[in-house]
């Protein structure tokens, strides 16, 4: 308790002092975020995850250590099998009580499908091959390198743990939606109204997963990468669900043995956004 | 001092009945809307903010206008200024609660709000928001209260209060800054990623403030025999002039980077706030705002106009109008168009329109007249105190 | 005195309305509460008295720890090992919040929030069955 009353003191005097000036602010704002002349930070369709796996690049600034996980997913093995979408997005939700309010305006989701003019706004549309434009891409949270909603976010309550994951500590949102305003990805959810609660004698919630908390009415939520399960050496339950398909790769994209720092290596890639130096974990093969 | 508002005439305590009943509607709306969840808003999964956090945001503006009058009166010893201030800095007041009160009813677990405190995070700019906004209301309450309680007692503002009233200006200056960060430094939402939007706010804020303290100060003169001086109106008029025109301006500089670039994201909310939207997919316009930004518009070119024109300039009726629209014309471009235009299109490019729900109407309404109600006793007691410290010198 | 007829009965219905929360509970002393022990299990995770007064600091530690700080290891009580979870672990054991959790906290006029997100086995049983 001491320590933390003393970690508190020292924040709120350093951030007296950085008020008077806001170029202090900036500064803080603008740490880890200095690669933005890189090379591979202009919009090119190829993930900045390729370069940062083989950990070169002296001009980036720091190369992040650790784990940081991510996920390739093979659109092609998608298209091939239908219904494996639906079932990644079920296993999803079903696992973490996520409730189907029944209407756009109070929807959470945590994984689902967008076209390719949705899940990639920034690419040309124009003459595109028309399979592309029959597919759907599932979309999830990106679990970015440089996340912004973790640098809105006021009480910490969005943050990236030793895994890479970015979390969300239902405990501590106050539900101010910053972090909403500031995914540029769309993957954060609100709980507008109790998820508990139920509509035309119809609960939110289809099935109950006795094993994970539902949420409260005002807070956000989002994908989590099953960070509980990884701990027990298992997989996201998504990933699980595509079996052996491998229509989905999961692993440590800062080991370069994973299979999927190997799949990123043989394969072309997309990320979604990649110009707005988030790095986003979430690859696809396309 | 405060016992002087609980003397009042029969109009004054009808203005303050009617400011508590539209409080209370609002506080029982809240009710409702604290066990229901932020749902009963016309907010959504796609427009995550709404009125709320669009009133806060020009209502920051309202206040940092105090510093509009406080810098020349105190920094530039311009003493005309000297009787209307105080009226500056309680409005100052009035409106930070206000900002307060938008940002509590907005969060979905406001009991958890202090947070923000527990878990300080500097680079979260909600975080310095939080400091200076609270900062800005204390630096107001000490230095208009001390300011007044001396012209009560007849003697001068006690030295040490003087720091304070230099800090409040760049202090003043902050808030806003602050406030357009919340905004510009988000990476995805191309209407609000615009380095001039500080200065823009500011700007505004410098127009739309003053404007509203005319009005203010012209009421006063009508129900008390309380007058601010023509002189003090006149340089008012001149800063909400500039003001007005550099926002304009500002607004210019925003158009003709958007259409002259031709970058999609930089136009697609323009189109959506002044000509309307196309859904990619399914061709439907989208443009609910469109009316109020052209009307903003209509109104602060007839504004400028009447501002513009000595005639219309020194009649006090005309002035009034002039003030009203220039007023309104910047609360609907940045009290709406601002914070709702740039949810749209979202970042998956999904157009999804905004319309406010009645109780949520009623909410904004309620801390509307929250502010207004401390904005009238405040102003009743320095009227009090300083036309009876006229009448004894 | 001025204005006695109005000081004296403010005052009374003043001190009245202050202490309206001893009188209007006196001689109306509750039993103290008798939680439910699960039965068939000895230890807890930590030693009774510790629990009693600190189980929400505790709850909170494995709280931060288990979703802040990555250590989802799990604790031993009575030579069997057990999740840091309300619902998974504490529950295990514990598993009706009404006749553990909630007789004292009734009896403390406490509402934790906890169980806004984290479900008894009543609650659970009501979400399916409203299914």
């Amino acid at each position: 308790m001491d320590n933390k009353r003393r970690k508190f003191l020292k924040i709120a005097g350093l951030s007296a002092i950085a008020g008077i000036g806001a170029p202090a602010a900036l500064n803080m704002l603008m740490k880890g975020n200095v690669q933005a002349s890189s090379p591979h930070g202009h919009g090119d369709d190829h993930g900045g995850g390729h370069e940062e796996a083989k950990g070169h690049g002296a001009h980036h600034g720091e190369v992040k250590q650790g784990k940081r996980y991510g996920l390739v997913i093979d659109v092609h093995k998608f298209n091939q099998t239908p219904g494996l979408a639906q079932k990644c997005i079920s296993a999803c939700h079903d696992t973490f009580n996520v409730p189907d309010i029944g209407n756009k305006k109070d929807e959470v989701k945590w994984i689902w499908e967008e076209p390719y003019t949705h899940a990639f706004p920034e690419h040309s549309h124009y003459k595109r091959n028309t399979e592309l434009h029959h597919l759907s891409f599932l979309v999830t949270c990106n679990h970015c390198d440089d996340p912004p909603c973790v640098r809105a976010c006021p009480t910490q309550a969005t943050f990236k743990n030793e895994d890479g994951i970015v979390m969300m500590d239902f405990h501590r949102c106050i539900g101010c939606r910053f972090c909403m305003a500031a995914c540029p990805y769309g993957s954060r959810s609100f709980n507008w109204r109790d998820p508990r609660g139920m509509k035309d004698g119809k609960p939110f919630i289809k099935k109950v997963n006795p094993e994970f908390p539902t949420r409260m009415r005002g807070v956000v939520e989002k994908c989590n990468f099953c960070a509980g399960l990884l701990k027990k050496g298992l997989l996201p339950k998504c990933v699980e669900a595509t079996g052996d398909t491998k229509a989905m790769v999961f692993g440590d994209l800062n080991d370069p043995a994973s299979e999927v720092s190997k799949v990123l290596k043989s394969h072309f890639t997309i990320q979604r956004k990649p110009a707005l130096g988030t790095k986003p974990s979430v690859f696809y093969i396309i | 001092m405060l016992e002087k508002a609980l003397q009042g005439n029969a109009k004054y305590w009808s203005w303050v009945g009617f400011l508590l009943s539209m409080m209370g509607l609002g506080a029982f709306c809240y009710v409702l809307q604290f066990n229901y969840g932020l749902g009963l808003t016309g907010m959504s999964r796609n427009v995550s903010w709404g009125l709320y956090i669009s009133q806060f945001t020009f209502l920051v503006g309202v206040a940092a206008s105090a510093v509009m009058l406080v810098l020349p009166y105190y920094l530039h010893n311009f003493k005309e200024f000297g009787r209307i201030t105080i009226l500056g800095e309680f409005l100052a007041i009035a409106s930070v609660s206000m900002c307060l009160l938008f940002i509590m009813t907005d969060l979905g677990q406001p009991i958890r709000a202090l947070n923000v405190v527990l878990h300080p995070t500097p680079h979260s700019i909600l975080f310095w928001d939080m400091i200076v906004l609270n900062g800005y209301l204390f630096l107001n309450v000490v230095v208009g209260w001390v300011a007044l309680n001396s012209e009560y007692k007849g003697t001068h503002p006690p030295k040490w209060v003087y720091p304070f009233v230099y800090l409040s200006i760049p202090w003043a200056v902050s808030i806003h800054t602050v406030t357009a960060f919340l905004y510009c430094g988000l990476p995805g939402r191309h209407f609000w990623m615009t380095a001039i939007l500080a200065p823009r706010f500011l700007a505004s804020a410098f127009a739309a403030g003053p404007a509203l303290l005319i009005i203010l100060v012209l009421l006063v003169r009508k129900f008390s025999s309380f007058d601010a001086g023509d002189k003090a109106i006149n340089k008012l008029v001149t800063v909400i002039i500039y003001a007005g025109l550099i926002n304009f301006f500002f607004v210019g500089l925003e158009l003709f980077v958007g259409y002259y670039s031709n970058i999609p994201g930089h136009m697609h909310t323009l189109d959506y706030l002044f000509f309307g939207l196309a859904d990619h997919d399914t061709g439907i316009i989208y443009n609910n705002l469109v009316p109020w930004m052209r009307t903003s518009v209509i109104m602060g070119v007839i504004s400028l106009a009447l501002f513009g024109c000595k005639k219309t300039r020194n009649n006090s009726g005309m002035l009034i109008v002039a003030c009203a629209l220039m007023f309104f014309s910047l609360w609907i471009d940045k009290g709406l168009g601002l914070v709702l235009g740039g949810f749209v299109p979202n970042p998956l490019e999904y157009i999804t329109e905004y319309v406010p729900s009645i109780p949520e109407i009623f909410i904004t309404l309620g801390v509307w007249c929250t502010g207004f109600f401390i904005l009238t006793i405040l102003y009743k007691v320095a009227i009090s105190v300083k036309t009876e410290a006229e009448r004894l010198s | 005195m001025y204005d006695g007829a109005k000081i004296i009965p403010g005052l009374i219905i003043f001190v009245v309305l202050s202490t309206f929360a001893i009188w209007y509970g006196a001689g109306d002393a509750k039993q103290v509460p008798k939680p439910e022990k699960p039965v068939g299990y000895t230890n807890c995770v930590k030693p009774t008295d510790f629990m009693r007064q600190s189980h929400m600091t505790l709850l909170n530690q494995w709280r931060d720890e288990v979703i802040r700080e990555g250590k989802r290891e799990q604790v031993e009580a009575g030579g069997k090992m057990y999740e840091k979870s309300l619902q998974n672990g504490c529950m295990h054991c514990h598993t009706s919040k009404e006749k553990f959790c909630d007789v004292c906290h009734s009896y403390a006029s406490v509402t934790p929030y906890c169980w806004d997100c984290h479900m008894s086995a009543k609650k659970i049983k009501g979400l399916e069955e409203a299914i």
